[in-house]
């Protein structure tokens, strides 16, 4: 039975989506507008875009933002899967708490994560000193920073894949002449792959629009995308940089439309 | 095959789970371990697959000792209680799975995997996926993903238990006779008595870890060793005695129904405290007062009609006992009322003797 909603309904609904998307709509249209300074169109334009990928410190941030999202997508992909995998195989005595402390970092508010990587950095650099080492923040503070929120949604993607399919799946592959090895490539791992993908896409977007965590622990000296745009809204909201935040989105929508048809959820076996 | 098992219980004291277990399965045979749940059965199914290792004692599968060998180093294949199907493979490639692992060529396989989908008559659902197809339909997959492999010993793990009772009962004689065909050793856990009972050539009734009985079906229904046995298959009327005499033809034994005689006198001594068994359906309600041998007063508590069968619920020297009478309208007497007083006979033939546990 189809239920007509009633018209108010629909107009509440259309509310809630209009204050979720007009900001970003906005943002969007005034991309293209031809006018120099702010808020009054002037005409339509793409010379922004044009604009943006002249200047110097845009084109390094954007090599900076896609460098530190692979290279941390691939190490967070690799270990995320691994915690999903032993989380749904092995009965582990505290296996609640330790799905739980997964859940931890993506529930803490983001400035508390950067504050205390930004101390643990701190903490960790006065250890090497006194072996004679040093080290700046920089990529590498910033990458080993988006690994560890990255990590949890790996895991949780993958976890949720797998779960529904019991630990007799291994034992049947094996119980079929396939070596533990074999049964993991040819059995566990083209069940989790669709979690494994959905994750590392997740997990990529996360990355590609981290701000907070990004600026306590990038330093000087080294900028990702989201945090040069906020240095130069700092400024004033210019049009190069609502090109820049367009696209921005654009790269993330696509990637979570792409997650999601992965997650889809599947027939029941 | 002779086994030990024990786990650790969460409490941290083992547990033994097999005990002592000394089975020798004859090859070909349908075999059936027979159990309530946590009786070990399908422990020791796993300790055969593999999947278990026994903490003492030997798995030897024809001739070769396998203690210790990994599954997939042993030609014993399983079919699993859920199935255990691949999901994300065809039904096809599911069967194929097995042969594929060993390397057998592609077009080999093939003819193996399509003459194994037939076998089981399901060849038609071959490039489906398992999640397009129906329970009885999934059961018929695993096990054609087993048998296709030729293992020496074909295991299957309470594989019925998630259908329909009609279903159930279309696929144990499937099952069997599969079976006779392939001429290969089945090894069927069930805590179904009455599925071990039709399917099996022979089987081991199991209690707490141990082996109780074992046996051919009708040895186990007719001759149970134990209490145990006499109750888990079938049901049981248990009466308690001490034995007066022995002699040729048998012993009489004292009991709070007066002296009752048995045939099965065998190793008896007067004066041992012994339990009588015998089978609801064997009893016979008369209604006249003449006691010749083996009768007892008895008073009608309760009847429940079942359909093809009266059961008579009798109250006799303070014992609960059970009757059961075929619901044939010829030969029997005619139907027993409620409080009615009866004369019970117990064929001597019929009174088993069993071991003190």
């Amino acid at each position: 039975m189809i239920r007509r909603t009633h018209p108010a309904l629909s107009v509440w609904a259309w509310l809630v989506y209009a204050f979720l998307y007009l900001p970003i709509i906005v943002l969007v249209v005034f991309s293209f507008n031809d006018s120099r300074f702010g808020a009054t169109w002037a005409g339509f334009t793409t010379k922004w875009y044009g604009v943006l990928f002249a200047r110097a410190d845009v084109r390094e941030a954007l090599t900076n933002t896609l460098t530190v999202a692979v290279v941390s997508t691939l190490i967070s992909t690799v270990l995320g899967t691994l915690v999903g995998l032993g989380l749904w195989r092995y009965t582990l005595r505290f296996r609640t708490a330790l799905t739980g402390l997964l859940v931890l970092p993506i529930v803490i508010p983001d400035v508390v994560m950067g504050v205390s990587l930004l101390m643990f950095y701190a903490f960790v650099r006065s250890g090497l000193e006194r072996l004679g080492w040093t080290f700046d923040n920089g990529f590498w503070t910033v990458l080993l920073a988006h690994v560890t929120f990255q990590i949890s949604y790996v895991a949780l993607t993958v976890r949720s894949r797998l779960a529904g399919y019991g630990p007799e799946l291994e034992e049947a592959a094996r119980d079929l002449g396939a070596t533990g090895l074999r049964s993991f490539t040819h059995v566990v791992l083209p069940l989790a792959l669709p979690g494994v993908l959905a994750g590392a896409l997740l997990a990529f977007t996360l990355s590609l629009d981290d701000f907070v965590v990004t600026y306590f622990t990038s330093g000087s000296g080294f900028s990702t995308l989201p945090v040069l745009i906020y240095t130069n809204v700092k400024r004033g909201v210019t049009p190069d940089i609502n090109a820049l935040s367009a696209l921005l989105v654009l790269v993330t929508v696509v990637a979570i439309v792409a997650a999601n048809a992965l997650l889809r959820p599947r027939r029941q076996p | 095959m002779d086994v030990f098992k024990s786990f650790r219980s969460p409490s941290g004291g083992e547990t033994r789970v097999l005990d002592d277990i000394d089975l020798d399965i004859r090859r070909g045979e349908f075999f059936s371990l027979l159990g309530p749940s946590g009786c070990g059965k399908t422990t020791l199914l796993r300790i055969l697959a593999g999947f278990e290792q026994p903490d003492a004692g030997q798995v030897i599968i024809g001739g070769q000792d396998m203690t210790g060998v990994p599954p997939h180093l042993r030609n014993v294949n399983t079919v699993f209680q859920s199935y255990a199907l691949f999901p994300h493979l065809s039904v096809q490639d599911n069967v194929a799975f097995g042969l594929k692992m060993k390397g057998v060529p592609a077009a080999q396989a093939r003819t193996r995997v399509m003459q194994a989908l037939e076998r089981v008559r399901i060849a038609d659902f071959a490039s489906r996926r398992p999640d397009q197809l129906s329970g009885g339909q999934r059961q018929r997959v695993a096990l054609a993903r087993a048998i296709v492999n030729e293992p020496q010993v074909l295991l299957l793990d309470e594989p019925l238990s998630a259908l329909d009772l009609k279903l159930r009962k279309e696929l144990q004689v499937e099952l069997a006779n599969l079976q006779e065909s392939l001429g290969m050793t089945f090894v069927f856990v069930t805590h179904d008595q009455e599925e071990a009972l039709v399917m099996s050539d022979r089987i081991a009734v199991m209690n707490r870890g141990r082996v109780e009985q074992l046996g051919r079906a009708e040895e186990l229904y007719e001759r149970p060793r134990t209490a145990f046995v006499a109750n888990f298959l079938g049901s049981s009327n248990l009466i308690e005695g001490t034995v007066l005499s022995v002699d040729g033809k048998g012993a009489t034994v004292q009991t709070v129904h007066g002296p009752l005689r048995t045939t099965h006198g065998e190793g008896l001594r007067p004066g041992q405290n012994v339990t009588l068994s015998v089978r609801p359906e064997k009893l016979r309600m008369e209604r006249d007062d003449e006691t010749e041998g083996n009768e007892i007063r008895a008073t009608v508590d309760d009847i429940v009609y079942t359909g093809a069968e009266n059961q008579y619920l009798l109250r006799a020297g303070g014992q609960q006992l059970v009757v059961f009478q075929l619901n044939a309208d010829i030969g029997a007497d005619e139907d027993f009322d409620y409080e009615e007083q009866v004369a019970l006979y117990l064929p001597p033939d019929n009174l088993v003797v069993l071991e003190e546990a």
